[in-house]
């Protein structure tokens, strides 16, 4: 039976339902820590750094052979490796050198990484801020609003809607039909499932254009429905669903065979251990796999442009007119050569990103702890 | 001989049914998948049969006159994921030996979610950011490799000389490079996720086997967790190779497109099918469209077999007998 939210929380009583034992623990095997710094790798560093720093600086300014702040910083990380093993090598033999540059690589290309996310984060909503600070971005539409006009006049009410709207039709589509399709995978093996799961996978490499071209010529110029918020999120749900089927599928393969097992030996059948066994263990990865879904559905932009059409106007009816979505939005305005527009361009990418962020972190507290592991009042009380 | 008898067990009505719906739902998975491939095949022969072979090696795109190919847009493609995928390998690894081997327990959850996000981010948002930050910053880079590599016929740029200072940026931008980079920066989490996944399960006792036998922690991670993940490794890369091929927006924001082949990958223009789709489907006639559907097949026959490639590498490597893609 699944947990009956009406019961009182105040009665302590055992409910029925699928408790397990705590099995967690330390577990045997731990890596050991191995980092330990001592004041001369320290000073090698720093050394290094500064030396190698100081070599550029001459190259740059005295003999320029070199132009622009990132082939400094390139050059300069260069001559710090070289000069850093050379440093090294004074005292070590020649794996520990061998060990210690690889480790500053690895070290300074992962710095890399995340500088490189933090820059496209930092840089997005600071070029998006003018825009962002005008409660009028929230609350307008851009019907009225030519590219001149300032930033206090149109906004990108008509793009969150849309969105909403785009998303929310093709999660209706494709969340059901993703997380029916997973559990047929799981449950109903045999050649036809193999076959679907082979063409499942096929689909995750469905260039996401080619969606938009699909739903383009075939519910736009064969049916006639013309650019609408449904034609995208037809187009949307399209490529959202392999995505979600995928994610399910892993997950629900993780549900421990002893719990269905012990359905079973407790004679119940198929459909009820799937439905009060194995769908509830799987829950919080079945939600990671739909917001996964949900975060790729908000941020496509090519499926978009082929099918939505642009607009300026609020549209509440996704079924008729052009509907325009934040990612659209954003594509557009960047291009328009007013100061303006692009800065409303990036205030709907920051927004994105915002929604983005938010949605994972969710996804992240939801879908932390592995698929079948329980916490809380399933757990047995002991 | 006597063989087990079998045994034959009736599911019950709401069981049968249950298995109904959920073949139901398969099916529906399938048409809705298959469809998608089949009408594209269908709706490209037109093109396809005007063109024959010539689609493979025209270099124009011109549909309505008669004369297009795609050997100049598959050239474009290709080179703009090479350029993506030999720059987010090394960033995509050593990102995953850093979170996996380096980073102190308490970053390392933070980093793991740090890259997801990193993948969640829209493709848009790369676009953007490339289109206005990195564009311009890059260009002394680009000058840079074609003045001191620029007698490597990849590198050269037209109508540049060694150190002319008569040349405005422009040239450098909207290239292929550039283009190639935003989308690295794209496929760079998709790879390193794969990767740190296998790395981090190579066997706690094969590590200390190596510590054991003296080895640094480099020599250890050459010898025990990079030939444990090399299939993830293969995998990840041409996983993120797959999505390079058909990233469509942050190129469109970025190139400029021409239709020749372009192999000077630091200049100025380039082109890709998905772009092309994006930039043409407006003001195609239904002829012109079955071109692009043509363009687009070819482009999805291409990232068909990268990702089964991929797949087939890494469920054969030692790791991916556990891990997912």
């Amino acid at each position: 039976m699944r947990a009956d939210t009406s019961v009182p929380a105040t009665r302590r009583e055992v409910r029925p339902g699928t408790t397990v034992p705590r099995l967690d623990g330390p577990s045997p095997v731990r890596p050991r820590r191995l980092t330990r710094f001592r004041g001369t790798d320290v000073l090698a560093l720093f050394g290094a750094l500064a030396s190698a720093g100081a070599v550029t600086t001459i190259l740059w300014f005295q003999l320029s052979l070199f132009t622009g702040a990132l082939g400094y910083v390139i050059a300069t990380w260069c001559l710090f490796v070289v000069i850093y093993a050379v440093l090294i090598s004074f005292d070590e033999n020649r794996p520990t050198v061998r060990d210690r540059v690889a480790s500053v690589t690895v070290h300074s290309l992962g710095l890399v990484v995340i500088v490189v996310l933090g820059l496209i984060i930092g840089f997005t909503v600071v070029r998006g801020w003018t825009a962002l600070t005008h409660a009028n971005f929230f609350a307008q539409d851009m019907s009225t609003t030519g590219p001149l006009d300032p930033l206090t006049k149109g906004g990108i009410a008509h793009a969150i809607v849309g969105t909403l709207f785009e998303v929310g039709i093709a999660l209706a589509i494709s969340v059901p039909l993703g997380l029916l399709g997973a559990v047929f995978l799981h449950e109903v093996p045999g050649r036809f499932s193999r076959s679907v799961r082979t063409v499942v996978e096929a689909m995750t490499a469905l260039p996401d254009i080619l969606a938009g071209l699909f739903i383009y010529a075939t519910l736009i110029l064969t049916f006639g429905l013309g650019f609408s918020g449904f034609a995208a999120a037809c187009a949307l749900s399209l490529t959202a669903l392999p995505i979600i089927i995928r994610a399910a599928d892993v997950v629900l393969r993780l549900v421990p065979g002893s719990l269905k097992e012990a359905a079973y030996a407790l004679g119940s059948g198929q459909w009820r251990t799937v439905w009060h066994v194995l769908l509830p263990t799987a829950r919080s990865g079945l939600m990671t796999a739909v917001i996964l879904g949900m975060a790729r559905a908000i941020g496509e932009t090519s499926p978009v442009l082929l099918t939505a059409g642009a607009t300026g106007f609020m549209n509440w009816n996704p079924f008729s007119g052009p509907m325009m979505s934040l990612p659209l939005f954003a594509f557009i305005s960047v291009q328009s050569p007013t100061d303006n527009d692009v800065a409303r361009g990036f205030g709907a990418a920051a927004t994105l990103v915002v929604l983005v962020v938010a949605l994972f972190l969710v996804a992240r507290l939801i879908g932390g702890r592995q698929p079948g592991e329980v916490r809380g009042r399933r757990h047995r009380s002991k | 001989m006597s063989q087990p008898r079998r045994v034959v067990t009736d599911i019950g009505p709401a069981d049968r049914a249950f298995r109904g719906i959920a073949r139901g739902g398969g099916t529906t998975v399938l048409v809705l998948m298959a469809m998608v491939g089949t009408f594209l095949a269908y709706r490209a022969w037109d093109a396809l049969h005007v063109a024959g072979w010539s689609f493979f090696t025209v270099q124009e795109w011109n549909p309505d006159g008669g004369r297009f190919g795609i050997a100049a847009i598959i050239v474009g493609t290709v080179l703009i994921a090479v350029v993506a995928v030999v720059v987010a390998l090394p960033l995509a690894m050593a990102g995953a030996l850093y979170i996996s081997e380096y980073s102190p327990r308490w970053l390392k959850q933070w980093l793991v979610t740090g890259v997801d996000l990193m993948a969640a981010i829209p493709s848009v948002v790369y676009g953007l950011w490339g289109f206005k930050f990195l564009q311009w910053n890059i260009v002394p880079l680009s000058r840079w490799l074609s003045d001191w590599f620029g007698w490597i016929p990849l590198f050269t740029v037209d109508g540049v000389t060694r150190h002319d200072p008569l040349p405005n940026g422009t040239v450098f931008t909207s290239s292929t490079f550039i283009a190639g980079l935003v989308v690295a920066l794209m496929i760079t989490p998709i790879a390193c996720s794969v990767m740190r996944e296998a790395f981090g399960q190579a066997p706690q006792g094969e590590r200390e086997g190596a510590y054991a036998l003296g080895a640094t922690r480099w020599g250890m991670i050459r010898r025990v967790v990079l030939p444990f993940g090399r299939g993830a490794v293969i995998g990840g890369t041409m996983l993120g190779l797959g999505r390079a091929l058909g990233e469509t927006i942050a190129v469109v924001l970025i190139i400029s497109p021409v239709f020749i082949i372009q192999p000077h990958i630091l200049q100025n223009g380039t082109s890709s099918v998905s772009s092309l789709i994006a930039l043409r489907f407006g003001e195609s006639s239904p002829f012109g469209i079955s071109a692009l559907m043509a363009a687009g097949l070819a482009l999805f026959a291409l990232t068909l077999v990268v990702n089964f490639l991929a797949s087939i590498i890494v469920s054969r490597s030692r790791s991916g007998a556990v891990s997912e893609v």
